[in-house]
């Protein structure tokens, strides 16, 4: 018993991590329709940005913010090459931020390294002891985080004019830009606020995973695999999905075959896709959040 | 029954490949190219596969570096005769195209995207835990080639049956584009509607496309294992794949020849590269970029004024 | 004209023509500087061109300077495979040090026997030389001699109960093999036998698996680079009790820089040159041990590590034979190579055969140590 809920929560602190990936795929979709690919690589720049300046002896804190800044700058810059791109079908958008995805990995290997890098954990070496099993600290900032990034989008989006009309833009955007709301402007944050999300997940699972170029690949198409499981179309979907796809995981690795770990994801990803395309959530909220 | 044409466009390439052989000067260049050769043969089934029947694949790879391994296996392990398992692998690979065509196409853009891409992943995993057949991560050996008891081993015989074969895949598809069924794969491609509306079973010959391509990708997948005397995961990866699909946009998706230049710059590029080894994934990213905003029909595109009668499928 | 793009692009390819004059002796290297192995790699990278410098400083070989020619994997066997051949045909090398690890060197080893010309490689698995193969050397301890060393020290210390936790890259597989059948001779019994991709970064479902496994005794960690430095982490993070093991694949203080405290405790097998200073005078190869140390910290600044030895080893058998042969001729450096004796090798004391491509002498060539206090200790 106690193995199975080492299992869970080991499974819990990665799917959230998923989850923040997810979540970003499903915003930067619901507002543009764009599939950013790039989503992973975003995590890994929170990550190896955050590495490289705690080495250059920034506090803690500011080594954050500045992390979170460059990546958030980042997503801004793949918008502007989206919005510059003279043919926006799908295809070419696809390839776009697959495109962009690579550029960003030949800019991490040239600026930093190949190397993998580790951080100190931010909340020390320390663990909680729940029923046997063990519950590091930093998995437990990253489950706290992660819960509160959440209630911060949905209130962002619920509460606040400017998450509402994102909503609206998502929903027709001619009426939006009827009702002045400049479109531009509401992508271009988008991209900001995913990319870092996802940099917040980077950094927060450096200390435990390490990080090194190449991590972005994996965590990119697992986020988004969680993002489809819940359905493109809800933001929160993907938090459903990435704790889905966490928890599958482990408990393949830990009862079945540690080899086929990574593949969880995407079988349960195609299944979806063939069963139930539009995701967990399809049939219950019929408009996005 | 209508004649099967020669176009001029397949003369020129033709003659071009004849010449090449004069500037190989050592048998490092003539790998470069004879891998070109067999990238254009994938690519040019990927093409039809996107420009022509509009559907997105990022698992071609996968499906050429599966199709290897299963040629690469069945002499390896179970000691089949290299034609033996080549045919093998064409034949299993057709019929698993064809069943994973049918859910996976009804989806659309982007999910359709995904589907394949899960897939190509999964082949990617299965291939590198299945070590006991594969080699795992650090792949296997693949013996050499011997057709009808002539053993393959010099560099230009490689070539000869690398440039013969892409000729004749290109000729075997631009008869196809012209012919009635060509026609209709055109009108799926414009709209889906209308020619299921005039009774075109659209699933059917969807699948036929994906099929096809899958089948190509199997055969210059296995050739190439056994060219290459080696083969890893690596060429079943989604990097492997996404090269492939920037190789049909960079030279111009739905040009038969476009997707021959693409694969030859992009085989080459890595090679003209190595004096800068560290910025080569940079420089990569970087003009994937730059084609997709700026030349988002490709390199072709830019030659479109010298109009030498391509096939194109018109957009 | 569209195929006028073509040509350019072909052209391109051709344009890197290479003009060699012929007046040096090229001598190709294939490491893993950069990636997963790069702690392998990149101390052998350096070793490599500082002594080909310093063997051109001293005038060379029969009177020709030598050309290193070397390339860089990022430990995957594929490029292994396409930088063998350009190594071969391309730039025309008489000989090929190298890969850094066991799954490249078996990518390319058909390839030197082809092209006929020597390779010494500095990589553990014991498949690279059993069965022998004409023209393919190594100079490193195999992972069968790890594991008979390590099966030893638990018979010793009455650990009967080892669970198993290896990479699959090339020597954790291989390692992990000879492991099983050697451990019935000490009488050693096999409890668990988990595995992890050479790119995981995260090994907590596995060895929660050997956690929870009845009665383990100790746990061996077949593997090199940064898989073992993860594990180590993650065994310390679980708080797991039991003695740890680690092959010569660690054997480099970057190792115990990643894992961090978690390597406190660790006990490896190691090529003996890491602790030369602390080695016996009598030890057969304590001089030439200590002066490779001495120099490598010198002129790199970092600290020394087994695999910048394997590297020294192996340019210095080359460079040997190839003096000895008086020619260039791959075939004469091969038969050169195999007639390798007492060399006194960082490594240990070499002396090759028809029948043994390797020669290392396990006494001289293997210790067993203790990490502690993020340093080595030679365990007596």
């Amino acid at each position: 018993m106690t193995e199975l809920f080492a299992f869970l929560l080991s499974g819990i602190t990665v799917g959230f991590v998923y989850a923040l990936v997810g979540m970003g795929f499903t915003v930067i979709y619901n507002s543009s329709g764009i599939i950013n690919f790039a989503q992973g690589e975003f995590v890994m720049a929170g990550g190896m940005s955050m590495v490289f300046i705690l080495a250059a002896g920034v506090p803690l804190v500011p080594a954050f913010a500045l992390a979170i800044l460059l990546t958030a700058l980042l997503g801004i810059l793949l918008w502007k090459l989206t919005d510059l791109s003279k043919d926006s079908s799908q295809v070419s958008l696809i390839i776009l931020t697959l495109g962009f995805a690579i550029f960003l990995r030949g800019l991490a290997e040239v600026v930093f390294d190949k190397e993998l890098h580790t951080i100190p954990s931010f909340v020390g070496d320390g663990s909680l002891e729940l029923y046997g099993a063990i519950l590091s600290y930093q998995s437990l900032l990253i489950i706290a985080v992660s819960i509160l990034i959440v209630i911060v989008l949905w209130l962002f989006f619920k509460k606040t004019t400017l998450g509402k009309a994102m909503i609206a833009a998502s929903d027709n955007v001619e009426a939006a830009k009827l009702m002045g709301i400049n479109i531009k402007r509401i992508l271009m944050l988008n991209f900001a606020i995913s990319a870092s999300i996802a940099a917040i997940g980077g950094v927060l699972l450096t200390p435990i995973t390490s990080t090194n170029y190449e991590v972005g690949i994996m965590l990119g198409l697992k986020g988004f695999a969680a993002a489809i499981i819940g359905g493109l179309s809800n933001p929160f979907g993907a938090v459903l999905g990435g704790l889905i796809l966490g928890i599958m995981e482990v408990l393949v690795a830990g009862y079945l075959s540690s080899e086929y770990k990574d593949a969880v994801a995407f079988v349960i990803m195609l299944a979806i896709l063939f069963f139930r395309p539009g995701g967990i959530f399809s049939n219950l909220k019929a408009q996005r959040v | 029954m209508k004649t099967l044409k020669l176009s001029r466009s397949l003369i020129i390439l033709a003659v071009i490949l004849i010449l090449i052989p004069f500037f190989m000067s050592n048998d490092f260049y003539y790998e470069i190219v004879i891998v070109a050769l067999f990238n254009s043969m994938i690519v040019i089934g990927l093409n039809l596969l996107m420009g022509y029947a509009g559907q997105i694949s990022l698992a071609h790879g996968a499906f050429a570096g599966l199709g290897g391994y299963i040629s690469a296996v069945l002499v390896g392990h179970f000691g089949l005769p290299p034609l033996v398992s080549i045919g093998s692998a064409l034949v299993f690979m057709a019929l698993f195209a064809y069943i994973i065509s049918k859910p996976i196409l009804k989806l659309s853009g982007h999910y359709l995207a995904m589907a394949t891409l899960g897939i190509g992943v999964i082949i990617t995993i299965i291939l590198n835990s299945e070590e006991e057949l594969t080699g795992g991560a650090d792949g296997m050996s693949v013996e050499s080639l011997t057709l009808f008891g002539f053993e393959l081993s010099e560099s230009w015989q490689w070539y000869l049956l690398a440039a013969l074969l892409l000729l004749f895949i290109l000729w075997l598809i631009e008869n196809l584009i012209d012919s009635p069924l060509g026609r209709i794969l055109r009108s799926i491609h414009d709209s889906e509607k209308a020619s299921s509306s005039v009774g075109v079973d659209v699933s059917h010959y969807k699948s036929i496309v994906f099929v096809i391509s899958v089948v190509i990708a199997t055969l210059a997948g296995s050739l190439y294992a056994f060219f290459s005397g080696f083969i890893s995961p690596q060429e079943a990866s989604f990097n492997h794949s996404i090269e492939l699909v920037v190789m049909v946009v960079l030279g111009g998706m739905g040009r038969l020849y476009g997707a021959v230049v693409g694969a030859f710059i992009l085989t080459a590029l890595p090679q003209l590269l190595t004096s800068f080894e560290e910025y080569q994934t940079l420089i990569y990213g970087s003009i994937i970029i730059l084609v997709m905003i700026f030349m988002p029909k490709g390199v072709i595109s830019l030659f479109d004024r010298f109009d030498m009668g391509s096939h194109h499928a018109k957009s | 004209m569209k195929k006028l793009l073509q040509i350019i692009a072909v052209g391109f390819a051709l344009f890197s023509t290479t003009l060699t004059a012929g007046d040096t002796i090229k001598i190709g290297a294939i490491v893993a500087a950069t990636g997963p192995a790069s702690f392998l790699g990149d101390p052998e990278l350096k070793t490599l061109k500082h002594y080909t410098e310093k063997i051109n400083a001293a005038g060379g070989i029969n009177g020709k300077k030598l050309e290193l020619v070397a390339y860089d994997t990022g430990a995957n066997p594929k490029k292994a495979v396409t930088f063998t051949k350009r190594l071969l045909h391309k730039d025309g090398v008489v000989a090929i040090i190298g890969p850094s690890t066991s799954g490249e060197t078996m990518a390319i080893i058909p390839m030197m026997e082809k092209a006929e010309v020597p390779l010494v490689s500095m990589a553990g698995a014991v498949a690279i030389i059993n069965p022998v193969k004409k023209y393919i050397f190594k100079i490193v301890a195999t992972d069968r001699m790890a594991c008979q060393r390590i099966m030893q020290d638990l018979k010793d210390r009455k650990l009967t109960n080892l669970a198993l936790i290896s990479g699959s890259g090339g020597f954790g597989k291989s390692m992990r093999k000879q492991c099983k059948e050697v451990a019935p001779e000490y009488g050693i019994k096999i409890v668990a036998d988990e595995t992890y991709g050479k790119k995981d970064t995260d090994m907590t479902a596995q060895l929660l698996k050997i956690k929870n496994t009845a009665d383990v005794q100790a746990v061996l960690n077949p593997g090199f680079g940064q898989g073992p430095a993860i594990v180590t982490k993650n065994f310390a993070q679980l708080k797991l009790t039991q003695p740890l093991y680690q092959s010569h694949g660690v054997a480099s203080k970057k190792y115990i820089e990643i894992a961090g405290a978690a390597a406190e405790g660790v006990r490896l097998v190691s090529p003996p040159v890491v602790v030369a200073d602390k080695l016996d005078d009598s030890h057969p190869i304590k001089k030439t041990a200590l002066a490779y140390k001495n120099e490598y910290e010198k002129s790199t600044g970092s600290q020394v590590s087994s695999f910048g030895g394997h590297a020294y080893d192996a340019l210095y058998v080359i460079t040997n034979a190839i003096k000895a042969a008086g020619s260039e001729d791959p075939k004469k450096i091969r038969d050169e190579i195999e007639k390798t004796k007492n060399f006194a090798g960082v490594d240990g004391m070499v002396t090759m055969g028809a029948e043994d491509h390797l020669g290392l002498d396990t006494k001289s060539g293997m210790v067993l140590l203790d990490i502690k206090g993020g340093d080595w200790t030679i365990v007596k």
